[in-house]
């Protein structure tokens, strides 16, 4: 029984450090997926990203989101971490770690993970610009609803008789 | 029931929290973002895109149609952009 750590921060997280702590004493493990999201600036203009998010189901959703996975891959260990607040450029905003026996589970799980996390876990971006202006909030993209859509597809595709 | 709001619709509300009462007539959440764009123009503004309205009923993601009547706590906010 895999328990997932569900991690909500508003610091920063030390991303080296929870792949230590998800495989400490562990020699069972065969592949670690790790996904790290960050908050990133193309010219300058962005001074930090400031993070909203639903307190309590933001938590419960992440982790409805990591039973999920669980329950369609044979994970070993399953780490998800989200900042809430200020974010800074360069700084990172998610990461997700997905323990397996093999690779194939591992990058399915991590990948499940932020296509479902992007969609469903209740956490909004706005932009603070660096020049004083308010900024925007940033707009959800149709492809990341197509992406986590996509997952749904291949389950019912699995469940339907042929 | 208390009210929610979240990102761009709590700045367009005014507010992130309220609580409200609407009439018993309201029975679905589609209702309900109907009723609360009545209230008046800053509220009218908020739920002016239906496509974009994402609610939520005791922390769990809810429909258009999702009935009201047992709800203690109902968030409304943009399609969400974390990660």
């Amino acid at each position: 029984m895999i328990v997932p750590k569900i991690l909500l921060s508003a610091e920063a997280f030390d991303a080296a450090r929870e792949e230590e702590l998800l495989l400490a004493g562990r020699t069972d493990v065969g592949a670690l997926v790790a996904f790290t999201g960050l908050a990133r600036d193309e010219d300058g203009a962005l001074s930090a990203l400031e993070l909203e998010h639903y307190p309590g189901m933001a938590e419960s959703e992440l982790s409805a989101i990591a039973q999920e996975a669980l329950s369609r891959w044979p994970l070993q260990g399953l780490t998800v971490i989200h900042r809430f607040g200020l974010v800074r450029p360069g700084e990172k905003i998610v990461l997700v770690l997905a323990a397996a026996r093999h690779r194939a589970e591992a990058f399915a799980a991590a990948q499940f993970l932020m296509d479902y996390l992007k969609t469903r876990a209740p956490f909004w971006k706005k932009e603070r610009r660096a020049d004083g202006r308010a900024g925007e909030w940033v707009a959800a993209k149709e492809r990341d609803e197509a992406a986590a859509a996509a997952w749904e597809l291949r389950v019912s595709r699995a469940k339907s008789p042929r | 029931m208390k009210a929610l709001y979240f990102a761009s619709i709590r700045e367009r509300v005014g507010r992130g929290e309220e609580e409200i009462a609407p009439p018993e007539s309201v029975s679905t959440v589609a209702e309900l973002i109907a009723w609360l764009a009545a209230k008046d123009e800053a509220y009218a503004h908020a739920f002016s895109n239906r496509k974009t309205i994402r609610a939520a009923i005791d922390k769990r993601h809810a429909r258009l149609d999702s009935p009201i009547s047992s709800a203690r706590e109902i968030a409304f906010f943009p399609p969400m952009t974390g990660g």
